[in-house]
This record gives C-alpha cells, structure tokens and sequence, in this order.
C-alpha cells in the first residue's frame, strides 16, 4: 500500500506547502505502514524534488513534457489516476488551493474514492477513517468518515507544519498513455510574474483596513512589511475602493490564509474578515475602538492611531533584526 | 448560449454557529439563509452578459439541490435576473451526492457553461463543481475571475500562482469562479421581484447516489486566550512577546 503526495509544480521550484505535504504524507504512511510517494508533473530539475527526501518520501514519480506545464484539469487527473492504480495508492493528498480544489474532486469521482478537503490534522482513526476539516469558514471543524476504500484529501496550508525525516530516495519516470488531444480546451495567454511573493505563502502578512483612511497612507505599513519579509494585504472595502489591488484581499470571499503572524492595521474585524485570517498561529491588531471586534480573536493588542503607531513598530523590529 | 448556475443556500455570513442533536447537526434556529456569496456573484455576472446584447447568452437556468426551504432563495436568484429555476427536492446528502444531482440534469438538458463558486459557506467542500465536471467529462476551468465573449467564442481567465492565464473553451465547460467574477453582487429591484413570481421553479425528484462521506460531528474551535494588550510606548514589549512567547519572528 502507499500514499501518493500530488507535488504542485511551481514553474520548476518546489515551495514550502510541499514539504509540508510531504511530512503529512509520511505521517499518514507510517500510520499505515505504508510507503509515502510523491506524484510531480512537467518541468522540474531532478536536484529540486530531490529535497522531498528530507521530509520522508521514498519514490517520486515523475512525469516530464512541457505540455505538463499548463494544468488542464481533465487530463492532469486522469494521469494522477493512472498513477494511482499503478501504485497501488490508498490515500491522495492534495494541498488545499487552487490546484487541489481543480484536482481532487475529479479524481473523487474517476476513484469513487470519498474526499475531504480543507482537513487541519492527522486522522483520527483510520478504521473506521475518520479527519477533522474546516467548516463554516472557519467558524466551526466537522468530522468526517470516508466510506470508500480509497481515500482523497486536500491539507489546510500551514496546519501541519515541517516534520524532518530523511530518507533514501529514487525517481521513477512515467510514461502516461493520456493525451491532450481531444481535450476542447486550450491556453491562449499567460500573465505570470515569477518573482512575486504570493500570499498564501507568506509567513508573515500586515494588512491594512479603512482605518488607513486612504491609499495615501499605505508607505509606512509597506514600510513596515519590508521589515519583517512579510506580504501585504487588506480588508474588502479597501480593495473594492481601489485603494488596494483586488489581489490583496483576505476574507471570507477573498483570499484565505494561514500565516504564522498577521498583523491587522485599522481592521474592525468583521467576522467575513476574520473567517479568511482565522488560522494565523498569532494575530497583532492595531486600533483606535478599544470595542472593535477584532481585538475579540487577537492575540496581542495595540490601542492606537495606526498613524503614529505603525512608524514606531517599524523601528522596534528594526532594532530587533538589529540594524 | 445557456448558463446554469448552481446555488448553494447557506446561512448568513454573520451567523452565529451553533450544533444541535448531539453536535451531529447545525442548528438552524434564528438564521438567515442567503445565496452563497460567490454563486450570487457567478449569477450577478451571468445576469449582466445576458444584458449585454453583444455577448451569445440567451438563458440562465438556477439550480439548487434541497429541501423546499430553500425555495425563498431560489426566488431570490429569479428577482435577480436568472430565467427559471431548478430545484433537486432533496437534503444535499454530501458532495458526491449533489454532484449527481446536477449532473443528471445537465445531461438532459445542454448547457454551454455551468457554473459553480469555489466553496459554499457551510461545509467549504470546494467539491461539487470539479465532480460534476468528471462526471460529464468535460473541461473544468477553476479559480475563475473573469470571462469574454467575442463573437460566440470565449475566454475565461483564470487565477494561477503568480499570475493569471487564459482558457478557450469548447463545448460545455465547469468553470467554478472566485472573487472578481463579478465585481458587486446585483441585488433585486422591485421590477425584478414582480417578475420572480411568474417566472417557473421547477421541483423534479432526486436520483439514487452512493455517499462517499459522511458527516459524524461538528465542533467549534476552542475559545481563545484573552486579548494581550501592549502598552503603545512599549513596543518592544510586543516584539520581545512574539519572537518568545509567539515564536513567529
Ligand atoms: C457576504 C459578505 C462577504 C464579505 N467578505 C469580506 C471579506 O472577504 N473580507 C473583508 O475584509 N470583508 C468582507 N466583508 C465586509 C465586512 O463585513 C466588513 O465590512 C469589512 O471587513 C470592514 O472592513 P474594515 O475593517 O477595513 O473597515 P471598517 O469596518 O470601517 O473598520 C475600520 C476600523 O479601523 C479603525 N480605525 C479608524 N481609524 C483608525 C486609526 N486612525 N487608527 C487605527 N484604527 C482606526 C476603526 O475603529 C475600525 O475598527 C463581507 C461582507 C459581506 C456581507
Ligand atoms: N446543494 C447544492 N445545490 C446546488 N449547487 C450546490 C449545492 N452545494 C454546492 N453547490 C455548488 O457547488 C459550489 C461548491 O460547493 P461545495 O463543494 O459544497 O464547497 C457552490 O458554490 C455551488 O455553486
């Protein structure tokens, strides 16, 4: 038995959500006393998945051709089932973004094989399986049985973290009999900046609501997210206003995250706000209402005008990453 | 061009969520139910292409699958433009289950686009579009936040890591949308109303489907430690506090 680790391919660079995949799927296959395997499609130096090994995977498979490098949902999975069976995989996971939510639910289907998405935390049995995922946007978990012999999950990013486990690796090439053929879809254009660091991955993220009070105001937060390596982002009015691009938007129905420290400038903290910024490890807001909801999920506290605040919280990290 | 766009009722962004029968079921008591927000954005944007007499869309179906309580919904999605309404006269049993749902519907009926947002407010699947597509066999495009016509063609743009691409499509497609698909979601004027009523809600019979999951409880996360508020002159309070007590930085 094994389980197979889908690894997203990020033009040619693995990130950290992988290895903590990685480290969920060992998990899971020293459980089952099985052998954790990981699934990587397109191009990819053999050095840059070879790093999978540190976090407990003994097989790659790997499935080269460029056409790989554009995700056609319909393909990509019935490649992933080929592969599967091939394996004689128990358990698929996913990562819970884009690519999990386009994968897994068609590979539910093609398996029959139960899928939950969004699960935060190992199994809490396996016989019968049963997980915990997220539910009600955050606001509530559900636990969930799979009824299905085969079992397909997508992993809560930043839920589980890095567990260490090195391993002897080898890659295994496949040769997929799927073809793109008489799929009626096709690419036509591409706007990719590689460089940019994405939300969901930043460990850090300082966001900054209509206490801002206009666009204008932004340089000091941005100062401040230079400082800490964080990414910026913003509440719904904010961007929906222009004072901020729509990429930054967290919440309910904007992007949801789980950073190890969000800091919520001048954010109320309405709880479609809060539902996309719940699973940070530890939550810093900055407001002048001392009744403001937000300060009801902080951690820490700062009453305030982010104005005078935020400049002197710049100089205090400063001084702690001592320059 | 038909669209279908599938709703999913769901309480209230607000709601306080609250478990009954043992914490085996949500307890519905006092909530507002509303069109999940990202379903009432895809037909708000279906809605407006409908109006824009240069783009191909003739008709937009809605269809929901549930109990006939969520019909107040279904009548909201018609005041707000869509054609008619479908509704699947079951409990949406898990996601495998809807998915059969909608899919047996689409086959009797066609559809260019069928519609889905990226999750619902309540159990956040983020399933049902991607197996309904599977189970059609046809092309899903997800994360979608935008699509144009030109002429009868269209291009759908999708949010990937980085950046955006663009899809062209042929035939029916799944395409499951995000924030952006449209900017505000439309709300319904009295017009729009009016003409709800006359507009048909069809109630047709669930088909037999497998249950791949099941729910067994629900529980609420744990409360949290009360608020540390840090004196505004001292801020290396605060980061001494999170480099030692958080350990983030
Ligand atoms: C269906 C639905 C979905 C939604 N989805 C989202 C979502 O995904 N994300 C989201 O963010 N919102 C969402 N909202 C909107 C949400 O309800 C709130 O309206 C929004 O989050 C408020 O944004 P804000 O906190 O920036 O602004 P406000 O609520 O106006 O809060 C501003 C805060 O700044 C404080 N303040 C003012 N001046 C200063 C100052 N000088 N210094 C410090 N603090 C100051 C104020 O005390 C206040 O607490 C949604 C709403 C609905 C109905
Ligand atoms: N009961 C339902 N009836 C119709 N459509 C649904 C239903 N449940 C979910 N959907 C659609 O599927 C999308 C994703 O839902 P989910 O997979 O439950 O997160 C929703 O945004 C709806 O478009």
């Amino acid at each position: 038995m094994s389980v197979l680790v889908y690894i997203e391919n990020f033009g040619g660079k693995l990130k950290k959500q992988n290895f903590e995949l990685a480290s969920f799927a060992s998990k899971l296959a020293e459980s089952t006393n099985s052998t954790a395997k990981a699934l990587v499609l397109g191009t990819i130096n053999n050095a840059e998945i070879e790093k999978l090994n540190q976090f407990g995977i003994e097989k790659i498979i790997k499935v080269e051709g460029e056409s790989f490098n554009i995700r056609i949902n319909k393909v990509f999975t019935q490649v992933i089932e080929e592969v599967v069976l091939k394996e004689n995989v128990s358990m698929v996971l996913f990562p819970d973004n884009n690519t999990g939510k386009a994968l897994a639910p068609r590979l539910s289907v093609r398996l029959r094989a139960g899928f939950v998405s969004g699960v935060v935390s190992l199994p809490e049995s396996y016989n019968p399986f049963i997980i915990i995922k997220r539910a009600f946007s955050g606001k509530a978990f559900a636990k969930v049985k799979i009824n299905t012999p085969t079992k397909i999950l997508s992993l809560a990013i930043n839920s589980f973290g890095l567990h260490e486990k090195p391993v002897t690796l080898k890659i295994e090439y496949f040769e997929t009999q799927v073809s793109f053929a008489d799929v009626p879809i096709k690419m036509v254009e591409r706007k990719v900046s590689e460089n940019k660091v994405s939300l969901f991955d930043a460990d850090i993220v300082v966001s900054g609501g209509r206490g801002m009070r206009g666009p204008e105001n932004w340089k000091p937060l941005e100062d401040l997210a230079t400082v800490l390596g964080a990414a910026t982002a913003c509440s719904r009015p904010v961007s929906d206003d222009g004072w901020r691009s729509h990429d930054e938007h967290v919440g309910q129905t904007g992007k949801i995250i789980a950073p190890n420290l969000y800091i919520a400038v001048g954010i109320s903290g309405a709880t479609q706000h809060v539902a996309g910024v719940s699973r940070s490890k530890c939550l810093v807001a900055i407001n002048t209402d001392s009744d403001a909801p937000i300060f009801e999920v902080a951690n820490y506290g700062i009453l305030g005008d982010v104005q005078k605040i935020l400049p002197k919280l710049t100089e205090a990290f400063k001084a702690f990453k001592g320059d | 061009m038909k669209i279908l766009v599938c709703i999913s009722n769901v309480p209230d962004t607000t709601t306080k969520i609250k478990f009954t029968d043992k914490q085996t079921r949500f307890d519905p008591t006092g909530v507002q139910w509303i069109i999940n927000p990202w379903d009432e954005l895809a037909l708000s944007r279906s809605v407006d292409l409908k109006e824009d007499s240069s783009n191909p869309v003739s008709e937009i179906t809605v269809i929901n699958v549930g109990t006939s309580e969520t019909e107040p919904t279904l009548r909201k999605c018609l005041a707000i433009g869509a054609d008619k309404a479908i509704r699947i006269d079951s409990e949406p049993k898990d996601a495998f289950f809807t998915a059969q749902q909608i899919a047996n519907y689409v086959q009797k009926e066609s559809f260019e686009f069928v519609v889905f947002g990226i999750e619902s407010g309540d159990y956040n699947g983020s399933s049902v579009g991607g197996m309904v597509a599977e189970i059609l066999g046809v092309p899903s495009v997800s994360s979608v936040s935008d699509i144009k016509f030109n002429g009868s063609s269209a291009t759908i743009e999708r949010d990937v890591d980085g950046g955006k691409e663009y899809m062209q499509v042929q035939g029916t497609t799944v395409i499951v949308v995000q924030k952006g698909f449209a900017k505000e979601p439309r709300i319904p004027n009295m017009r729009g109303i009016m003409m709800a009523r006359q507009k048909p809600l069809e109630v047709l019979a669930a088909i037999d489907s497998e249950l791949l999951t099941e729910i067994i409880e629900f529980n609420l996360p744990e409360p949290k430690a009360k608020v540390k508020m840090i004196d505004p002159d001292n801020l290396q309070e605060l980061v001494a506090l999170l480099s030692k007590e958080a350990k983030v930085l």
